[in-house]
């Protein structure tokens, strides 16, 4: 029997890691994950964990200690946002690059400047070439989920990769709400104990981790990585099936909502998928055929099975949302993702970028109806006259 | 039992190969080889490098120079990577998931760059949690590995690529900081300034004090660079020498706060002889420079002072009891 609980986010998160007991978790407090470090401390401070709680002096040691540990041999964790994230970013590739599987926990908060604390996405999206697998979960229950399926992922022999599971900073992290968590020894024969084949701790092998790697060797070195990176499609889907046999949630890449017989669709990442469910309902009511596609997956990305799922005959428009601008004069990084696998799989259906949320604003189902009602524009003139847009920016 | 360089060549052999790529005359390979030679020949050791002439110079991809098990991250994050490696342990260890016999000793170097500049934070933070661990560091006295740029260790006016000694700015215009003192701000159980001299007994001693103390430690190891410095490759242990004699570079240790000066040279030398054999310092010599030499000799002379000022303080609680 599952336990029925009411946690944030953040709760959550501390939760998973509880019952997960990592070795070692390094972190430094920044708004809006600052709660998870300070849970989880006090799981240490009572020996509810047999954890190494190591306090570091900034986000560059945590993921400094966090690769340290993982490669001496044990199962490490962190949790970041944003500027925390940023100060991290040279570590983040080395972690990736050293096939370290450390899981993260990143409350998505908007990267300075000027100072944020409230949600968006730029700060997952500054890392989304480092070769991390990045999981985004829609409310608390996802977010706990996803955890609990982190290491089986990152630790798989075909893998080896780091994981960040991303959630919105303040609007799940801060929002109680109903959960359902797995008991601690359901999760910890779940998890699995952790066996490095190759650990620096290991007193018969000796081990030399993070080389000067030149013209001879880089290349092949990073073609593994993306290698890896294909594998994980595969394992997150194995270990997604067996998630479901044990909780009777499913997980796939991404989630369908109302898209069997959908005309007009809108992607987006984490908690908007809430609300735009909500407004789904709403137009359904109406007759509009409103569907929505919540990406899960962000990394590896799911191309193939997008392009596919967004190619139904049904379908006359699409709008994909995303929470942080590239500021590249074209289109939100998700959008981009989206346009080429659609190009590349020669699926064309006209699609519309609309950045939205920056700072913490506010994404109303007002807005998400508007949206809709602009795809049926789309529709209806045939064409995409000005395909980067904003939602919800102060006139 | 005295220490003998003969026995502890022949009793533990090297942790650091030969093989690898670093400068004849380099004073940090040497010194490294040796610190890890007072290892106990039973005990493993992790060992990191900040990102530097050590580094890339002893682990190039497929080859490694570390009998030892090696990790490398970043530049200014070594002390921080080494001390989730050695929290890590500790994890291990309290669970029983590691060999009850099994001892680890965790042994971090840095060059200067690493150490006083860009990884300075990161070394204070590890330190002041109390890993229990050794921080080295090889203080060539500035970014060598990129090409001799000034670094906060670089002695005063210093010819580099970032000061260089020019019509009007004659070097590098600030004194260098005192690392192993701030290092002893941080109030840990062994500090220690050493360097390469007298079949390396002070380094060894203070190597297997710092390895063997419970706790954070940390020693500077001055290590000079032919090609920084400007010196004969073959002259590396005569200038270890004249920093030492002319007290440029003291030997000294603090043991729980208590300043021990390891060696009062009886005749103390003139910076001329430290300073002369290297051409970073020849813009000093020139007529009409002599007033740079004086400022040298004052610093030197009152960091000396305020060094035996110390040991004094330090000690007289002890002997008033």
């Amino acid at each position: 029997m599952s336990i029925r609980e009411r946690l944030s986010g953040n709760e959550a998160v501390a939760t998973a890691m509880k019952q997960i007991n990592p070795d070692v978790v390094a972190a430094f407090p920044i708004t809006p994950s600052t709660e998870i470090p300070q849970y989880f401390s006090t799981f240490v401070s009572n020996g509810q964990v047999d954890t190494e709680f190591v306090a570091v002096e900034s986000e560059h040691s945590a993921m400094s200690a966090t690769i340290g540990a993982e490669a001496a041999g044990s199962r490490a964790m962190t949790a970041t946002s944003a500027n925390g994230l940023s100060l991290m970013w040279e570590m983040i590739y080395i972690a990736s690059s050293l096939r370290l599987p450390i899981v993260m926990s990143l409350v998505n908060r908007a990267v300075s400047g000027p100072l944020n604390i409230h949600n968006d996405h730029s700060d997952a999206m500054g890392v989304r070439d480092a070769g991390w697998i990045m999981l985004f979960s829609e409310n608390n229950q996802e977010a706990y989920d996803n955890i609990l399926m982190a290491h089986r992922i990152a630790e798989h022999k075909d893998v080896l990769l780091p994981l960040m599971v991303c959630q919105d900073g303040f609007i799940t992290s801060h929002s109680i709400e109903n959960i359902e968590l797995l008991e601690d020894n359901k999760v910890k024969e779940f998890v699995g104990k952790y066996k490095p084949e190759h650990y620096l701790l290991n007193k018969n092998e000796q081990m030399a981790v993070g080389p000067l790697d030149l013209q001879g060797f880089l290349f092949e070195h990073k073609f593994q990585q993306a290698e890896a990176m294909r594998n994980a499609k595969r394992v997150i889907e194995e270990v997604s099936v067996e998630f479901e046999k044990l909780t009777g949630r499913k997980y796939n890449f991404f989630e369908e909502y109302k898209m069997d017989d959908a005309e007009y669709v809108v992607v987006c990442m984490n908690s908007t998928a809430g609300t735009a469910k909500y407004t789904v309902d709403e137009l359904r009511a109406k007759g509009v055929k409103a569907g929505l596609l919540k990406v899960r997956m962000f990394r590896p990305f799911p191309a193939e099975e997008i392009a596919e799922a967004l190619s139904k005959s049904s379908i006359k428009s699409v709008a994909v949302l995303d929470k942080s601008d590239s500021l590249n004069a074209a289109g939100g990084a998700l959008y981009e993702d989206i346009t080429s696998a659609m190009y590349v799989n020669k699926k064309s259906v006209p699609v519309v970028s609309y950045v939205y949320g920056i700072g913490g604003r506010d994404t109303t189902s007002d807005q998400i109806e508007s949206v809709f009602k602009d795809l049926q524009k789309i529709d209806k003139d045939d064409k995409v006259a000005d395909p980067y847009r904003y939602l919800g920016l102060r006139k | 039992m005295a220490y003998n360089l003969k026995e502890v060549m022949t009793t533990k052999p090297s942790r650091f190969t030969a093989g690898h790529r670093m400068c004849a005359g380099c004073g940090a390979p040497a010194s490294a080889r040796m610190v890890l030679r007072a290892l106990k020949p039973e005990d493993q050791a992790v060992v990191c490098c900040a990102t530097g002439c050590m580094e890339v110079s002893t682990f190039m991809y497929p080859y490694t120079s570390w009998t030892d098990s090696f990790i490398h991250t970043a530049f200014e994050c070594a002390a921080a990577t080494e001390s989730g490696v050695e929290a890590a342990y500790r994890s291990l260890k309290k669970q029983g998931k590691l060999p009850e016999d099994q001892v680890t000793k965790f042994i971090t170097f840095g060059g200067d760059g690493g150490t006083y500049d860009i990884g300075l934070q990161s070394l204070s933070g590890a330190m002041e949690r109390g890993h229990d661990m050794t921080y080295v560091c090889y203080d060539n006295g500035a970014y060598m590995n990129t090409g001799i740029q000034r670094s906060s260790a670089t002695p005063k006016f210093a010819d580099t690529t970032t000061t260089p000694a020019g019509k009007v700015i004659p070097g590098k215009m600030q004194s260098r900081k005192d690392l192993t003192k701030v290092m002893v701000g941080h109030h840990l159980p062994y500090v220690a300034q050493t360097v390469a001299l007298n079949n390396f007994k002070d380094l060894y001693e203070k190597a297997e004090k710092a390895i063997y103390t419970e706790g954070p430690t940390f020693l500077n190891v001055m290590a000079p660079c032919p090609r920084g410095w400007g010196y004969n490759t073959e002259d590396l242990m005569e200038i270890n020498k004249l920093a030492v004699e002319t007290c440029y570079w003291p030997l000294y240790e603090v043991i729980d706060g208590k300043y021990v000066i390891n060696y009062k040279p009886k005749n103390k030398l003139p910076i001329e002889e430290f300073l002369k054999p290297q051409k970073r310092f020849k813009h000093m010599f020139k007529p009409g420079n002599e007033w740079m030499i004086k400022e040298f000799q004052d610093e030197v002379d009152k960091r000396w002072q305020e060094l035996l000022d110390l040991e004094e303080m330090t000690n007289k609680a002890e002997s008033a009891e």
